[in-house]
């Protein structure tokens, strides 16, 4: 696998930043992740996602419609398995219902939209971010307008190809990468499950 | 119709047997959705197009297709396609010259929507005076409108191709459209061997719920693309998610490297890789090509041939690295503007080494001599 020198890192990266694909960063073969740009092994992967979780001063999950909405088996277990997981760092949970763009009706205390996620992080101090469920075109548009305009730590928790442009990205997860993160979580917590 | 049954996409284009044909590139287009497992097939008549599509409605009415039917224009054909394609089903259309003019606004738009629809563009002169004749000028106004682009040389590319797109077009991190392109007449209506699969095999269906954008299913939220439009805003962040979304097209593009490279087995086919001079052209004139060089080297010069299966995107490392060795680099095609020498003009690092022609167009037929006289001047 080619690997890019560009590494996608917190911002704010400027007023326009490229798309991380375009820069040569590949998303991860199966059984890999990606962190800031360059392919590792999807546990290596989830240890640092753990420890950045565990670490943030305010950590929040993005959940989409894919795993807000019980559109097909499975999606009820991953969204239990959701909520355990934040519980067990302590993070909030702010939706991304809709992917419309509604400025400037937005309320950025109660939801997300992919098309000024940056109004949220602002106005939550958010300082590492997990997205889960959202369709793949909406998360790669939030990522990169985060990456461009905050400096947020993202992650994507991505059920498909995963996501060049966050800064941990693991690829095909489902409820055992969901399950094996909450047990890093607590591992790394000292064994106390909050 | 024969019972289809569905196999392993690299099995079919890889492994099954291939019976051979003798028939045009029109049939070949039948021949391949014939074992595409399309749902949908929309069409609107305009030479050299026309029989592709007539053909295409032969096998729906065979069952080899669910849903078929005429639009009113091209631009009709090419929203009534885009929604079609939202609604989460594989689709199919094919158009050329003006016809590609007509419905010009929805290709950018089928891009920003991320959908995966495969058309077949059998390339025309662009009127006026009118003309019917093979010219491949209309590639040159698509080449930014987000749509990969894939050029075949003759109805077996096309035939391939076409089942490839397919693939390509419908993965998760790439799903933006493929748009094929075979010159019109010398492929279309010219009859050459094929090498087709079998007839009771077709490819997986599409499943439109791992899409990177909702299906428009109406049970499947949000149901509406948009409320209020980015257009409706000035500021700055709606112009910045604009500018991302654009992004993403572009990052799609990047991303369908690895898939078409495993499907058309590299972005470029080389001849000769050892050479002092390189012809790197696309589509019919690669034919063309081939004897000039068969010609020159029987005259002891060294010569290659780059043949530049995908446009879009466009294989820039692979021809830079062959460019960077060589004397010169001759660039035949099929239009008056000379849109490939620019492109590879564009990569290079020495763009001075391009030879930017023989062009010839309004269909007109490309003689190997012309090519042959460029190879000798730099050989000279």
């Amino acid at each position: 696998m080619r690997e890019s020198s560009y590494k996608v890192l917190p911002g704010p990266e400027g007023y326009l930043p490229p798309a991380a694909a375009t820069m040569g960063v590949m998303l991860p073969d199966p059984g890999q992740a990606i962190m800031e740009g360059a392919s590792v092994d999807s546990d290596v992967a989830l240890r640092a996602a753990a420890r950045k979780l565990i670490e943030a001063r305010n950590p929040v999950f993005f959940p989409g419609p894919l795993i807000l909405w019980d559109w097909k088996p499975g999606v009820a277990e991953k969204a239990t398995a959701l909520k355990e997981l934040a519980e067990a760092v302590g993070a909030k949970m702010i939706p991304m219902p809709d992917y419309r763009p509604k400025y400037p009706m937005i309320n950025p205390a109660i939801e997300v939209n992919p098309n000024h996620p940056n109004l949220t992080i602002w106005h939550n101090k958010i300082d590492v971010c997990l997205f889960i469920g959202v369709h793949c075109h909406y998360a790669n548009l939030a990522l990169k307008i985060i990456r461009g305009g905050t400096d947020c730590y993202t992650i994507a928790v991505c059920a498909e190809a995963g996501h060049e442009d966050a800064m941990i990205s693991l690829r095909d997860a489902g409820l055992c990468e969901l399950q094996r993160l909450r047990e890093l979580v607590i591992e790394l917590k000292g064994g106390i499950n909050q | 119709m024969i019972d289809q049954k569905i196999v392993d996409p690299d099995y079919l284009l890889f492994e099954a047997p291939r019976t051979s044909e003798y028939i045009t590139g029109s049939e070949a287009v039948r021949e391949a959705i014939k074992r595409a497992n399309v749902d949908m097939a929309i069409a609107y008549p305009i030479t050299p197009q026309s029989e592709s599509m007539h053909l295409v409605g032969d096998i729906y009415a065979q069952g080899y297709v669910k849903e078929y039917f005429r639009g009113e224009n091209e631009f009709a054909v090419m929203s009534s396609v885009a929604g079609a394609s939202m609604a989460g089903v594989r689709v199919f259309t094919a158009t050329g010259g003006p016809g590609t003019m007509r419905a010009f606004e929805v290709f950018p738009t089928w891009a920003g929507a991320r959908l995966p629809i495969v058309c077949a563009f059998m390339t025309r002169g662009v009127n006026s005076p009118l003309t019917i004749q093979p010219d491949t000028i209309e590639m040159a106004y698509l080449l930014e409108t987000g749509i990969l682009m894939l050029h075949a040389e003759n109805s077996q590319d096309l035939h391939d191709m076409l089942l490839m797109a397919f693939m390509v077009a419908e993965k998760t991190d790439v799903h933006i459209p493929v748009g094929v392109f075979a010159d019109g007449f010398f492929v279309t209506h010219t009859r050459d061997k094929v090498n087709m699969l079998p007839e009771d095999c077709k490819l997986p269906s599409y499943d439109p719920y791992s899409a990177p954008v909702p299906v428009m299913d109406m049970e499947n939220v949000p149901v509406r693309q948009m409320r209020d439009p980015f257009v409706m805003k000035s500021n700055f962040i709606s112009y910045a998610a604009h500018a991302s979304w654009q992004q993403e097209i572009d990052a799609a593009a990047e991303r369908s490297r690895k898939y078409l490279n495993h499907y058309l087995g590299g972005l470029i086919d080389v001849e000769h890789e050892d050479a002092d001079i390189f012809i790197a052209t696309s589509g019919t004139a690669v034919s063309q090509s081939r004897e000039a060089i068969a010609m020159a080297r029987e005259e002891g010069i060294n010569v290659g041939l780059i043949k530049i299966k995908s446009i879009r995107p466009f294989p820039g490392e692979e021809i830079c690295a062959l460019a960077s060795r060589a004397k010169g680099i001759i660039v035949p095609e099929f239009n008056r503007v000379g849109w490939l020498a620019k492109e590879i003009c564009s990569v290079i690092d020495e763009p001075r080494k391009v030879v930017r022609g023989p062009r010839v167009f309004g269909g007109m037929t490309m003689p190997p001599e012309l090519i042959l006289a460029e190879i000798r001047r730099i050989h000279q």
